[in-house]
């Protein structure tokens, strides 16, 4: 019997509506109209369809469930192939639901050329979809790097002044990254033979010789230390998050940076584990560095917007550490903050397009004393505020405290540092938080805003009411990563533990050999 | 007799396409209202029966005619049909061009069926002197067709350079013949070849031959440091003829260059390679690094198209079979992709001239968005960014490459691809982001349009099934390995 080819559906449902949003024709207004209502439609239905995925998952299973495959292009490899696992399953979630989100955020703010932002819109969640359920080298990148052209241009399009800059950063940046991953993909196929990820993840890769591991992982790292962002190739983010579009900000923090943790848990550590213990200290170093540099930079933004950006790569910075520790906690808690910075980030940013909305200004000292005409603006801010601090019982805290847990088994003094990281990251938050909503009404058009209004209230208190569940009960999540972080790590040690035994029997062979 | 019927047999798309040009030739002459549309309209007619004719003897009349001089087999009628194919689309679009910008005299469609005769000898040459015969028949009609706009100084001059330097190239090439003919006493591929697999050391008279043989066709194919000609040439010519400079040409030439390395030179491999990884390096990176500073857009493709054949290149300084598929595939899609791009420059007109600075384009997605996203298209796909064509190309060839253990020539060759991307980035930012105000001529055109949307469909369909043009190429190019 042939499955349902529910992944399919899911990734390509969005490019369907595109096609339907394309033949839209007539005055602006009408077509204004038609290409947001049906765009709405269509992610809210993908954002369904993914939730019935998470129903029908089995979270009791390590292995990829839902795979589809297909003979694509056999003489250089390629399969199609879809799967689903533990890991990639709240990521794909997130996507579906971060996309109607931003439509219905730009409802209104955006003013011209709505039927293609639209496009653009879906285009880009069919590719991040598909990004997160690719089972095949290749078609992997095929999605992670088309991801570029619908972001380039909502930066450049509908972007602020220097819009032109940020995209061309953001563009040439990631695609210097993604071309060495690409020689590295081909590489890596021409040795093992195979393009497949399943097998990839498993035996296929024990073959690769200690120096081609180390060439293969620098060469994957520079894609995705560059999408996640970690220091000292962040420079790009700040740039394409003020420049964006409110709906820009939301998914470049939401779901594109995710896709550089993602692409460690993937392909880095378990395609290279001696590589990547190789390289810990180093990734040790450059977390630490992004966690305690970034967050004192973000200490004298006046932007709004820099000042999330910047707390984003901070935020990133205990992925990667939680992630190269390689402990169940510490590679629990890197999901775990991945998944809760995607809701809080999204929000925070979506809090600063509300403001920015009504006085088209992101500046810091333009605001103050918002608390008084804008009561329940100020309360969704402040759990926003509060989960991006870290504070228990919001999901904040959770990855960052299990990502704490789990480096403090394989080095202390990271440790030490990173969790300087905790209090380093309350002081800008709560200044922002303060100078915006709190204080004097010093400026007359701020004092004279209004609240929150019905749309920007179905957008934010859901996210708000997620960042609290997940705070209080985070299991809803770690059970299901549970048994694939396991797996990975299992593997993981069983790989390192092989390649340990290897060279001391090629130096037996050696002695062997010697005195004959 | 017989025999002589049997020859005539192997070359009946190029004696019909002659005699087409012959008879559209009087027909011009001789036709007192001088109506070059009917010249132009025939010349698209000829030029499809023609290619019914080629696909219709794809895998008949195979073998060698005319004592060795002219050889017949798959391969040769794949890039036999790669040209038509452009010829084509090239005529579809400068159908209304030429006479926008007056210049639709009758000539030009017989100059361009001449010149596609010309390749078409030169991708089925089998010894030096059809070489060098279809060689100059295409070179001598490029020439003209180059400068057909007579009264434009900058096209003048765009015939004249390349006619000099064209003329330079051939008297290098005729140059390595002679060595070559000295050093083996023949002039046929097979002699060629026996003589050099049979003799224990090579002759030095051999190797200097082929390098000024080698030199001539980068020359061809526009490659550094033979590449002087194609800026001025790209910009001066009237766009139309631009669009089949960077098309047919370079198949014809990249199918010569392919058979005299693969056939006749196939035991020097690790020469030629040497002097190949270098000619494809520096082509990548002169074509990425040039590119950055240009503001007319013909010269940018100038230069664009400098680093595709770069790329191109990678594909045979590996010297293996995988390799020249590679290098198939990845022509095959830069042929459709810049047909398509210049077809979509063609549309861009305003007083009845082509918008050729790029600053100008600013609106344009605006005001003719179908035109703007297609080129769009275009060039992310010429930039090689998923999921287009053009990254299946790029995919072929750093495949190849990594399989030949070129690990620093794939490297460079991403490297410089971002460096190239910037510049295919800035056109589709003028397009996109800037706003301008930009009102075009309505040229109704079905040949422009047919073009781009073929091209299209191609670029953007193409990643549904790889392996259709894979197979293709597979077993066509495992006739070069075939002998007789």
């Amino acid at each position: 019997m042939i499955e349902f080819p529910l992944l399919s559906l899911l990734t390509f449902l969005p490019l369907i509506a595109v096609l339907f949003i394309i033949t839209i024709q007539g005055d602006e207004k009408t077509v204004a109209k038609n290409a947001r209502n049906a765009a709405l439609f269509a992610s809210m239905f993908t954002f369904g369809l993914s939730l019935f995925l998470l129903a029908r998952f089995n979270p009791m299973s390590p292995d990829f469930q839902f795979v589809e495959q297909i003979e694509w292009f056999p003489s250089l490899g390629l399969t199609y192939k879809m799967g689903v696992d533990g890991i990639s399953l709240f990521f794909v979630v997130l996507s579906a639901a971060l996309t109607p989100v931003c439509i219905i955020a730009s409802w209104k703010s955006i003013s011209k050329r709505f039927k293609e932002y639209m496009i653009a819109f879906l285009v880009l969640e069919s590719l991040m979809i598909g990004t997160f359920l690719a089972l095949d080298l290749f078609l992997f990148y095929i999605f992670f790097e088309a991801v570029l052209i619908p972001m380039f241009i909502i930066i450049g399009v509908w972007g602020g002044k220097r819009r032109v800059y940020a995209s061309y950063k953001f563009f040439l940046f990631t695609l210097l990254g993604s071309v060495l991953m690409l020689v590295g993909m081909i590489a890596l196929y021409i040795k093992t033979g195979t393009t497949d990820i399943v097998s990839l993840i498993g035996p296929k890769s024990e073959s690769l010789p200690y120096n081609m591991q180390i060439w293969l992982w620098l060469a994957f790292f520079a894609s995705f230390a560059v999408k996640m962002p970690m220091w000292p190739v962040h420079t790009w983010l700040p740039d394409a998050h003020v420049e964006a579009p409110t709906a820009g900000s939301v998914i470049l923090a939401g779901v594109l940076l995710k896709m550089g943790g993602y692409g460690f848990l993937r392909f880095s550590l378990p395609m290279f584990p001696e590589a990547s213990e190789f390289f810990q200290p180093m990734v040790f170093g450059l977390s630490i560095i992004a966690i305690v540099y970034t967050s004192l930079v973000a200490l004298v933004q006046d932007d709004m917007k820099k000042l999330i950006a910047y707390s984003s790569v901070a935020h990133m910075g205990y992925v990667t550490l939680g992630l190269f520790s390689m402990t169940e906690q510490g590679v629990q808690g890197g999901i775990f903050q991945m998944i809760s910075h995607g809701v809080v980030s999204a929000a925070l940013f979506l809090c600063v397009g509300v403001v920015y909305d009504r006085l088209h200004t992101r500046e810091i000292s333009r605001y103050g004393g918002l608390v008084k005409n804008m009561p329940h603006y100020a309360v969704v801010f402040m759990v926003f505020m509060l989960a991006s601090v870290g504070l228990p019982g919001t999901s904040g805290f959770v990855g960052e405290f299990l990502v704490l847990i789990g480096t403090y088994q394989v080095s202390v003094l990271t440790t030490l540092f990173a969790a300087t990281g905790l209090i380093l990251g309350a002081p800008y938050m709560l200044w922002l938080y303060r100078k915006v909503v709190f204080g004097a009404q010093i400026n007359k058009d701020a004092a004279k805003l209004k609240d929150i209004n019905n749309k920007e209230r179905v957008l934010l208190i859901p996210m708000a009411a997620m960042v609290i569940v997940l705070g209080v009960c985070p299991n809803l999540i770690l059970n299901v990563t549970g048994p694939s972080v396991v797996k990975l790590i299992s593997t993981y040690q069983l790989k390192i533990e092989k390649a340990a035994d290897q060279p001391s029997l090629l130096d037996e062979e050696k002695t062997e050999v010697s005195p004959s | 007799m017989m025999i002589l019927s049997y020859d005539i047999y192997n070359i009946i798309p190029e004696l019909f396409l002659t005699l087409s040009a012959m008879i559209l030739l009087m027909f011009g002459a001789y036709s007192k209202n001088m109506d070059s549309k009917m010249v132009f309209k025939g010349a698209i007619g000829l030029l499809a029966l023609t290619g019914i004719l080629l696909l219709y003897s794809f895998n008949g009349y195979i073998g060698t005619a005319f004592s060795d001089m002219i050889k017949t087999n798959p391969f040769s009628q794949f890039l036999k049909v790669l040209i038509l194919g452009s010829a084509l689309g090239v005529m579809a679009i400068s159908y209304s061009y030429a006479h926008q910008i007056k210049t639709a005299i009758f000539e030009y469609p017989v100059l361009l069926m001449l010149s596609v005769v010309g390749m078409f000898i030169m991708v089925s040459s089998n010894s030096l002197l059809s070489l060098y015969m279809g060689l100059e028949l295409q070179s001598l009609s490029l020439y003209i067709l180059a400068s057909i706009r007579r009264n434009n100084a900058l096209s003048s001059e765009a015939g004249l350079k390349y006619f000099v330097l064209g003329a330079l190239s051939s008297g290098l090439l005729l140059f390595g013949i002679s060595f070559i003919y000295g050093a083996t006493g023949a002039i046929s591929y097979d002699g060629i070849a026996d003589f050099i697999s049979m003799s224990l050391t090579i002759s030095p008279g051999i190797i200097v031959g082929m390098v000024f043989m080698l030199a001539a066709i980068a020359f061809k194919i526009s490659a550094v440091p033979f590449h002087m000609w194609a800026p001025d040439v790209y910009q001066g010519a009237p766009t139309s003829v631009t669009a089949f400079f960077a098309t047919a040409p370079k198949i014809a030439a990249f199918g010569l260059l392919i058979q005299l390395l693969y056939g006749p030179f196939a035991q020097l491999s690790a020469d030629w390679t040497q002097i190949l990884y270098f000619v494809s390096a520096a082509s990548m990176a002169l074509g990425a690094f040039a590119g950055l500073v240009q503001s007319n857009i013909k010269r940018l493709l100038a230069y664009s198209s400098i680093g595709h054949v770069g790329y191109a290149l990678i594909g045979l300084t590996t010297g293996l079979s995988g390799g020249l598929n590679a290098t198939l595939t990845y022509l095959a899609i830069y042929l459709v992709m810049s047909l398509g791009m210049f077809a979509c420059i063609l549309k861009i007109n305003k007083d009845e001239q082509n918008i050729e600075s790029i600053e100008d384009y600013a609106g344009l997605s605006k005001s003719n968005p179908l035109i703007a996203y297609a080129m769009a298209i275009f060039l992310f796909s010429m930039a090689g960014i998923p999921p287009f064509a053009g990254f299946f190309g790029k995919l072929v060839i750093f495949k190849a490459a990594i399989d030949a253990s070129l690990i620093y020539l794939a490297v460079f060759g991403v490297i410089t691809s971002v460096v190239g991307a910037y510049y295919y980035l800035k056109i589709i930012k003028v397009m996109f982001f800037d706003e301008a105000d930009l009102v075009l001529d309505q040229h109704k055109s079905k040949g422009s349009l047919a073009v781009i949307s073929l091209c299209l469909l191609f670029v953007v369909f193409y990643i549904v099934s790889p392996e259709y043009l894979a197979n293709i190429i597979q077993s066509v190019s495992s006739w070069l390995f075939v002998n007789g």
